[in-house]
C-alpha cells in the first residue's frame, strides 16, 4: 500500500486539529476486540473518542431470552447448543456452564450445522440450537433450519434471540446522542450490502464508514470518517471493498427472509425495539423452540451496580462501573459485557488494565 | 461472533467447499454463496462461506485514501 498507518494516523491528526471533541462510534463486537487489540485509540489525537455501542451478539441478549436458553437446557431430553460465548453469560445465580457443571447435556458447537448433525447422532433426544448475532450470523441459522425441513428431522428446534443492526442504530443515534460518526459493521455489511447503511447519513445526518477487521482497515475508516467530518460531507462510504459490496449477499438474504420475519425484540441496554429481531416464519414453526417449550416469563434482575444497560449505549465506559475489575472479572463476570471477548468490559480488562 | 477468516476454495463436493487457509484445511458450505469456484479467496464465518474476496479491492482502498489526503474544503488547514 502507498499508505502507512503512520500516514494515515498524521492526515487524521492534521484533520482533527482544532476540531472540538470527536466522538465515534462502532457498533460490532468484532471491531470492539480489534481496535482495543491493536491500540487504536492510542493511535488517534486526544480529542477523537471512540466508544463501543451495542455489537456484541452476547452482551445485547436479553436476560429474558438467556432465562429462557436455561430452562430449555435444564431439561433432562434436552442437548443445548449454543456458540461458546454464551456459556457463561449469567443470569440471577445460574448460567448454562453451571448447568453444564451440574450435568446437563449442553454443547458448545462452532457452526449452527453442528446442532443439525447432533440431533441425527440422538434421534431419542430433542437438540435445540440457540440462535443470537446479526445479519452475519442469522442466515446460517436459516440455512439449519432449511436443512433440518429438508431432512425430515423431527427432534431439533431453534431458540431465535437474532437480531438486526439498523433499527437498533437509529434507536441509539436518533437525536441528541452525542455521537458524531459511525463506523458500519463489516461483516453485517457482507451480507446486507454497504447501501443497507446509507439512513445514516440520510436519516441521521452522520457520515459512516463501513470498516474491516485490521489495524489498516480500521484506521483507514476512521480516516474517511474524520474527513467527512471537517469537509461537511454525510456520506457511507465503503473503506472494506475486498468483503462488502453496494448491495451485499444476496442469496444469504433470500435465505434469511425465507425463514425469518421481522419482529420487535428486547435488547439488553435499549430495551424493546420493534422490528429488530428476527422471528422464525409459521411455515418453519415446528423447528421454533418457542413452540415446541413452555418458556419462562420470570424476571431475572441484572447483578447489583452492573451498568451493562449505559456501557451497550455509549453513555458509559467500563472503567465507570464499581465492578469492574474487582466483583467482575472474564473469569468470574456478573455482567453480560465481561463474558465475551468481544464484549467492551472484557476487551478493557483484557488491554487496558 | 462476527469474525471471519479468509481462505482459498481448492475443492467443492455439491455444497461442500474444501478451505485452504494458508496450509490448515477444513470443510464450509456453499449454501450462503452457491455461485463460488475453485481457485477464489472467500471469507468463511461459522462454517459457511459468505462473501468472495475482490483482489483488486486494494487498489480501491487505496484510492479511497488518497482522497482524504488532498484538499478538504476552503477552509482547509
Amino acid at each position: 500500500m502507498k499508505y502507512k498507518i503512520e500516514d494515515i494516523k498524521k492526515r487524521i491528526a492534521e484533520l482533527a486539529k482544532d476540531m472540538g471533541q470527536i466522538t465515534i462510534m462502532e457498533v460490532c463486537g468484532t471491531h470492539t476486540a480489534s481496535i482495543h487489540k491493536y491500540g487504536i485509540q492510542e493511535l488517534l489525537p486526544d480529542n477523537i473518542r471512540l466508544v463501543s455501542g451495542p455489537g456484541c451478539p452476547v452482551c445485547v441478549t436479553a436476560q429474558k431470552d438467556i432465562a429462557a436458553a436455561l430452562s430449555i437446557a435444564d431439561r433432562e431430553d434436552v442437548i443445548f447448543t449454543c456458540f461458546g460465548d454464551m456459556m457463561r453469560v449469567p443470569c440471577g445465580d445460574d448460567s448454562l456452564y453451571s448447568l453444564y457443571e451440574s450435568g446437563k447435556d449442553v454443547r458448545i458447537v462452532t457452526s449452527p450445522m453442528d446442532a443439525l448433525h447432533i440431533a441425527q447422532d440422538h434421534p431419542d433426544r430433542q437438540t435445540v440450537y440457540f440462535g443470537i448475532g446479526f445479519e452475519t450470523t442469522a442466515p446460517h441459522t436459516a440455512a439449519l433450519i432449511e436443512a433440518a425441513d429438508e431432512c425430515g428431522i423431527q427432534n431439533l428446534s431453534i431458540l431465535s434471540a437474532h437480531k438486526t443492526m439498523p433499527q437498533a442504530i437509529k434507536k441509539l443515534l436518533k437525536g441528541g446522542s452525542g455521537i458524531d460518526a459511525l463506523i458500519c459493521p463489516g461483516h453485517v455489511a457482507s451480507i446486507i450490502g454497504a447501501q443497507a447503511f446509507s439512513f445514516v447519513p440520510d436519516e441521521l445526518m452522520l457520515p459512516a464508514a463501513v470498516a474491516g477487521f485490521e489495524a489498516y482497515d480500521i484506521m483507514a475508516a476512521l480516516l474517511c470518517i474524520v474527513h467527512m467530518l471537517r469537509s461537511g460531507e454525510r456520506k457511507c462510504v465503503n473503506m472494506y471493498p475486498r468483503a462488502v459490496t453496494e448491495y451485499g449477499n444476496r442469496e444469504a438474504l433470500s435465505l434469511l427472509y425465507k425463514v425469518f420475519e421481522p419482529c420487535d425484540a428486547v435488547w439488553r441496554g435499549l430495551g424493546e425495539i420493534q422490528g429488530s429481531g428476527l422471528g422464525i416464519k409459521e411455515r418453519y414453526w415446528e423447528f421454533d423452540a418457542a413452540h415446541r417449550f413452555d418458556l419462562p416469563v420470570k424476571k431475572i434482575e441484572e447483578a447489583k451496580g452492573c451498568i451493562c444497560a449505559r456501557i451497550l449505549s455509549g453513555k458509559s465506559r467500563p472503567t465507570d462501573c464499581v465492578n469492574f475489575g474487582g466483583a467482575c472479572t472474564p473469569d468470574r463476570p456478573l455482567g453480560a459485557c465481561m463474558v465475551s471477548s468481544e464484549g467492551s468490559c472484557a476487551a478493557y480488562y483484557w488491554y487496558k488494565k | 461472533m462476527c469474525l471471519a477468516i479468509p481462505g482459498k476454495i481448492v475443492s467443492i463436493q455439491g455444497q461442500n467447499a474444501e478451505i485452504d487457509y494458508g496450509g490448515v484445511s477444513k470443510h464450509a458450505s456453499l449454501r450462503l454463496f452457491e455461485n463460488a469456484a475453485i481457485g477464489d479467496y472467500v471469507l468463511v464465518h461459522a462454517g459457511f462461506v459468505i462473501q468472495i474476496l475482490d483482489q483488486d479491492a486494494g487498489d480501491e482502498l487505496e484510492k479511497l485514501i488518497e482522497e482524504t489526503m488532498g484538499f478538504t474544503n476552503k477552509n482547509e488547514i
